[in-house]
């Protein structure tokens, strides 16, 4: 299927060569994304309070299949609730998540900013947790190998997470979340524990793998430039709401530190600055 | 189905012959030290007979049976009453680890009964069974048992919230979650129990065999004393420290075989 989805893409490129480059791109992507294996997401009216404050005050929002969707926003604006709700891990006060489609538990992944690996099972046992209700399948174990190459780590799958870097840790446990083949992955900060260039390395493994395997990918994060550098699409939350919906037609693979993405990283950082500001005088 | 047995064996078990010579090199000191100090007659025979008088009354009472026969039976006492104690402080400090309810029922008298030295109930013990094994069992059961309870209990409550998070996102059933987060999360915690409970095992028993009884080491030091045999005396005392010395090794043993993937188990 991913074989069809790429050749269809290449098939396209000629009567797009008339084109801009930019809208090349995104027609490719939306093309893309039509054939995705992803799930699409459709949030209606969505409310959270945690002890009589309430973090989410109505979100509505659609993403579509396969999309690649950053959400950013200061600390404390309920992006990571957000995020939790979507993956089920909390119960929803008021409103609607629907994917569009009946969802097996292992077709929504997260992954956190901690790898919450099981220090007591070797990388590859850690892998196969991720497999869910398939744990017990014949082909489990070769599932997850394939995962962890996949990461590029099929060389560590007999040592113990405690003998990992930071960064690989957080390679086995993408690869958990992966091993699943899911539809719809979520990540909540995880690279916020990075240095700087295992970021870099990790930010353009999460997008090979999203391109790769074509899911639906939501990504919380307070870093604005790794927001514009993978997303399709930046969502801004403010005081529980969703305050701006930016695209990012920016063609991949982007180049880190482009212009572009600079001014794209600029314009975001203000409207940040600025509904701070506008939360401090209410 | 387990990748842990088809992986490559891990190196912290072998133990380095050097190390395990030179932990034996203080003792063998002061065995030294002593028997010098004994045939110079600078420490009176009455007082202290020299190590070789102690190994041979051993020899001795090894060649009767005596021996092995009085080791044999603490050696029982301690593991049947280790067992039982054990078995239920670890029942109690799972059920009330994994479960509120039985936590709020039951922790509370636990904590009060914990409070009472459990040697001061050898009156009440030596009254209600008498010299017999019960009195011993009894004591070195309710000895062991709330080490084991209290550490079992604060290993499970102490299993990192994240990774338990983790098991139910990524479905593991109840069973699987105690089998695969849980009960390994606790594992540590439980070996920290079981090493207390071990020294409070031999501890327990040598009072009890002291006062209360017909046979064991306990006993025949005590016997040994009636008959001013001091090296027999000594000799029990000696065993003792070995037999505690064992336990604390077999619990290492036992530590390494499942801690090995604990980062301070993977140096050496």
């Amino acid at each position: 299927m991913q074989q069809a989805l790429r050749s269809g893409v290449l098939d396209a490129e000629p009567v797009d060569r008339v084109e801009p480059r930019v809208e090349q791109a995104r027609l490719a992507r939306e093309r893309e994304v039509a054939a995705s294996r992803g799930l699409p997401l459709t949030i209606r009216g969505l409310r959270k309070s945690f002890g009589g404050n309430e973090v989410l005050r109505g979100i509505d929002l659609h993403i579509p299949a396969g999309q690649f969707v950053a959400v950013v926003g200061q600390s404390g604006c309920g992006k990571s609730t957000l995020l939790r709700l979507i993956a089920g891990l909390e119960t929803i006060d008021a409103g609607t998540i629907s994917f569009g489609a009946e969802t097996r538990a292992e077709d929504v992944r997260v992954m956190f900013q901690e790898p919450r690996l099981l220090p007591w099972a070797r990388v590859l046992s850690n892998v196969e947790v991720g497999l869910g209700r398939d744990r017990a399948a014949p082909d489990a174990q070769r599932r997850a190998e394939q995962a962890l190459a996949e990461v590029g780590l099929d060389d560590k799958r007999g040592q113990w997470p405690a003998t990992l870097s930071g960064g690989q840790k957080q390679r086995v446990a993408l690869a958990r979340a992966l091993v699943s083949h899911p539809r719809v992955l979520a990540f909540d900060e995880p690279l916020g524990a990075l240095d700087a260039l295992t970021r870099i390395s990790m930010q353009r493994l999460l997008e090979r793998v999203w391109h790769d395997q074509a899911f639906t990918a939501i990504l919380v994060t307070h870093d604005v430039a790794e927001a514009v550098a993978l997303a399709d699409r930046v969502l801004v939350i403010a005081e529980g709401r969703v305050a701006h919906d930016i695209q990012v037609d920016i063609a991949r693979p982007r180049r880190r530190g482009s212009a572009e993405l600079a001014a794209l990283e600029g314009s975001i950082l203000r409207e940040l600055l600025q509904s701070a500001d506008d939360a401090t005088e209410l | 189905m387990s990748l842990i047995d088809s992986l490559p064996r891990v190196r912290g078990l072998r133990l380095p012959r050097a190390d395990a010579l030179v932990q034996w090199l203080v003792p063998l000191c002061i065995i030294l030290v002593w028997q010098l100090a004994c045939v110079t007659g600078f420490v009176p025979v009455r007082v202290l007979p020299a190590p070789s008088d102690v190994a041979l009354a051993g020899w001795k009472l090894l060649l009767s049976g005596e021996l092995a026969r009085n080791i044999w039976v603490s050696f029982w006492r301690a593991g049947i009453g280790f067992v039982i104690g054990g078995g239920i402080g670890f029942a109690f400090g799972l059920v009330n680890g994994l479960s509120q309810l039985s936590n709020r029922l039951t922790d509370t008298t636990l904590q009060m009964v914990r409070n009472i030295p459990h040697l001061a109930l050898i009156p009440l013990v030596i009254l209600w069974f008498g010299i017999d094994e019960e009195a011993k069992l009894f004591l070195v059961a309710l000895g062991v048992f709330f080490p084991i309870y209290l550490n079992t209990l604060h290993g499970i409550r102490t299993v990192d919230p994240q990774l338990i998070e983790m098991g139910r996102i990524y479905g593991m059933s109840n069973s699987e979650l105690f089998r695969r987060v849980i009960f390994p999360g606790a594992l540590p915690s439980i070996f920290v129990g079981l090493r207390f409970a071990l020294g409070i095992m031999w501890l327990t028993l040598i009072v009890a065999e002291t006062i209360a009884a017909s046979s064991g080491l306990g006993y025949m030091a005590m016997q040994a004393r009636e008959f001013m045999q001091i090296d027999v005396v000594v000799l029990s005392i000696l065993i003792y420290a070995l037999l505690g010395k064992l336990a604390d090794s077999a619990s290492r043993v036992l530590e390494r075989l499942t801690l090995s993937w604990h980062p301070a188990f993977q140096k050496s």
